[in-house]
């Protein structure tokens, strides 16, 4: 019965395809909006994560104040790191691959007639290894450069892109502010980091030099720190949470006046919020979808009305309540499973297209069809049960006598 | 349900009354109606509008119910069925042919034809071939592809009764189906009705205005305000 039921409802939808095409419009239009909503979510997400995850997912820091704690932490009044105590995360902590003591100041860079506002880190070599940056031209810092705290600097591509412009800076000496140094290389360009700040904006000196020659003192304000394959970066957090402790005199039951950052925290706060948003614009366009639900139920009440001769002769022939109920009930379903299937495919093309401007990657959920299928499929049996169950009561002879 | 096909009277009406409305709004529609139908008989309903042959019409075709009286289909109590019952006992022992044709629009004279079968769950199969056998048996092999707006009134009224003979019905319930025809194909429809009739002994209740359409019937039962006012045996004319 099932099946000869469908073959009717086929049929009847055979004989209107422009009424029938206009009834899914609708739903077309919703699934595609949440598909193309979601499936961009998707693409942003997973564009942040591998953002950040070229940060490097293995690398730490060490930062003096409580963290994202904000007003009221102890960030501000909380004691700088010293050498030593980079020095004691590297000797002490088992599983680490390189770690990077750094201090950094915004400064002024010139060079001739241009200058630039950028950032200046004091750092060594081991900075260049957690974050995993190679040089794109010149060197690395020799030993007795970082030891003696030379002048020298190596350029972020951005800042040799404003000072240089197409001339070739190894060996030129650039002046921040009171200090001269000389070029010795150029890092390679990373990009934007996934909270948007430019990683290229940036002049690395010897730790000693920024010490000594820009900041005035020996404070240590971040201590990078990246662990070996294969070492959980959690085990080592705590390993360096402890040692810090220790380091800093903090008593047990004292709250740290320092934080330890793992990529996998920094990763899990922006795709949860690039989550919230896919979910809020899902959302949004579920609503047009149960628009379309009551464009479909609205048609078929037309429909209904319209084929009401049709039905009478339908029951007059012998065609039992249920079946007539089951026929218009099947003819939505089919109608907004269609709709379904052309908004996913309506979706995935805006999606696609949508993802290929933004330069962000296309990533297929086929969790996200198959439910907008399953639901607009449910859309059609709620929005079409009315209809179809006014159709199946119709009076035989009220429907004949239709006009 | 079974049907004991010897049953000498097919349909029988006793004291069939019809009312609609209550109370003061009330409507006698129908009065106490008797009446016989035996098997294979040809049978004309006429009557001025208002006079309930309609109303009788629906209930004979089991679409409606007598506020009382009985109703015995081949000595099936109609009276007793539920919605459901009654459209099986349609499905599978009644043909209807309507004034106005009521084919499905858009789609094919053997679609039309076919779409009984459906109903009765036959196999594509068994439709196809069931339903080509019909609209042949109307004259109207060669349109099977035809749609209804493709198709002059006389042929749609055929289709029409292809759709009613292709169940192969006891009872064949046609309300006025000359009624939207010119006098030509008014005959020719006849013709056909009667063939059906004598060839394969299809029971026929026929509802007309036109005094010489009721006269391809063997009976003429005349309705006035709800009453039986008379019959009339053709018999002369048909034999």
């Amino acid at each position: 019965m099932i099946w000869q039921t469908i073959l009717l409802a086929l049929r009847a939808i055979r004989r209107n395809v422009l009424r029938s095409s206009l009834t899914i419009l609708g739903i077309v239009i919703g699934v595609a909006a949440v598909i193309t909503m979601v499936t961009l979510g998707d693409g942003a997400t997973a564009q942040v994560t591998t953002d950040i995850s070229k940060l490097g997912s293995n690398m730490l820091q060490v930062r003096p104040g409580q963290g994202f704690r904000g007003p009221g932490g102890t960030r501000s009044t909380a004691d700088m790191f010293g050498v030593e105590d980079a020095e004691a995360v590297s000797r002490e902590i088992i599983g680490l691959e390189a770690v990077a003591p750094t201090a950094s100041r915004s400064q002024q860079a010139i060079y001739g007639n241009k200058n630039w506002s950028t950032t200046v880190m004091g750092t060594t070599n081991a900075y260049l290894q957690v974050r995993d940056w190679d040089l794109a031209s010149g060197s690395q810092f020799t030993q007795s450069e970082l030891r003696s705290g030379r002048n020298v600097c190596i350029l972020g591509s951005t800042v040799r892109n404003e000072l240089f412009g197409t001339l070739d800076p190894l060996g030129a000496t650039i002046r921040l502010q009171r200090l001269s140094c000389q070029v010795i290389g150029v890092l390679e360009s990373k990009g934007q980091t996934g909270f948007g700040r430019d990683q290229d904006d940036m002049v690395i000196v010897p730790l000693r030099t920024l010490q000594r020659r820009v900041a005035g003192n020996n404070d240590v304000s971040a201590i990078y720190v990246s662990a070996q394959k294969g070492i959980s970066t959690t085990a080592v957090k705590e390993d360096i949470e402890r040692l810090m402790r220790e380091q800093r005199h903090i008593a047990p039951g004292e709250d740290d006046d320092f934080h330890v950052r793992d990529m996998e925290e920094i990763v899990s706060t922006l795709t949860s919020t690039t989550r919230v948003l896919t979910g809020l614009l899902g959302a949004v366009a579920a609503v047009s979808l149960l628009v379309g639900g009551i464009g479909i139920m609205n048609i078929m009440l037309v429909s209904v009305t319209e084929r009401t001769r049709e039905i009478g002769t339908r029951l007059a022939i012998g065609a039992l309540e249920r079946e007539v109920l089951m026929q218009f009930l099947i003819e939505a379903v089919v109608l907004s499973s269609f709709g379904g299937l052309f908004g996913i495919i309506l979706g995935l093309l805006a999606a696609a297209a949508g993802a290929h401007i933004l330069g962000m990657p296309f990533i297929f959920n086929p969790g996200i069809a198959a439910t907008a299928v399953v639901f607009s499929a449910a859309v059609g049996v709620i929005f079409g049960y009315f209809p179809a169950r006014k159709a199946a009561r119709l009076d035989p002879i009220e429907a004949l006598r239709h006009e | 349900m079974n049907i004991k096909k010897e049953n000498h009277h097919l349909i029988e009406l006793a004291d069939i009354a019809k009312t609609y409305g209550r109370g003061a709004f009330a409507m006698h529609a129908l009065q106490g109606i008797n009446l016989h139908i035996v098997k294979g008989e040809f049978v004309a309903v006429m009557g001025p509008s208002g006079s309930g042959k309609s109303t009788c019409m629906n209930i004979l075709g089991c679409l409606d119910t007598p506020t009382s009286g009985t109703y015995l289909f081949n000595g099936i109590d109609v009276g007793a069925l539920s919605r459901d019952q009654r459209a099986l006992l349609r499905r599978n022992y009644l043909g209807f042919v309507f004034q106005g044709f009521n084919l499905l629009n858009r789609t094919s004279a053997l679609e039309n034809v076919e779409l009984p079968l459906i109903y009765r769950g036959a196999s594509a199969r068994e439709r196809h071939s069931r339903g080509r056998e019909a609209l042949d048996a109307v004259g109207l092999s060669g349109w099977e592809s035809h749609t209804p707006s493709e198709l002059s009134g006389g042929q749609q009224q055929r289709v029409a009764i292809a759709r009613a003979v292709v169940i192969n019905p006891e009872v064949l319930m046609a309300d006025e189906p000359t009624g939207n025809l010119d006098s030509t194909c008014s005959r020719e429809i006849m013709e056909l009705l009667c063939d059906f009739n004598k060839e394969h002994g299809i029971t026929i209740v026929m509802v007309t205005h036109d005094f010489e359409m009721a006269h391809y019937a063997q009976r003429t039962i005349r309705f006035l305000d709800g009453l039986v006012d008379s019959e009339e045996f053709n018999g002369d004319k048909q034999s």
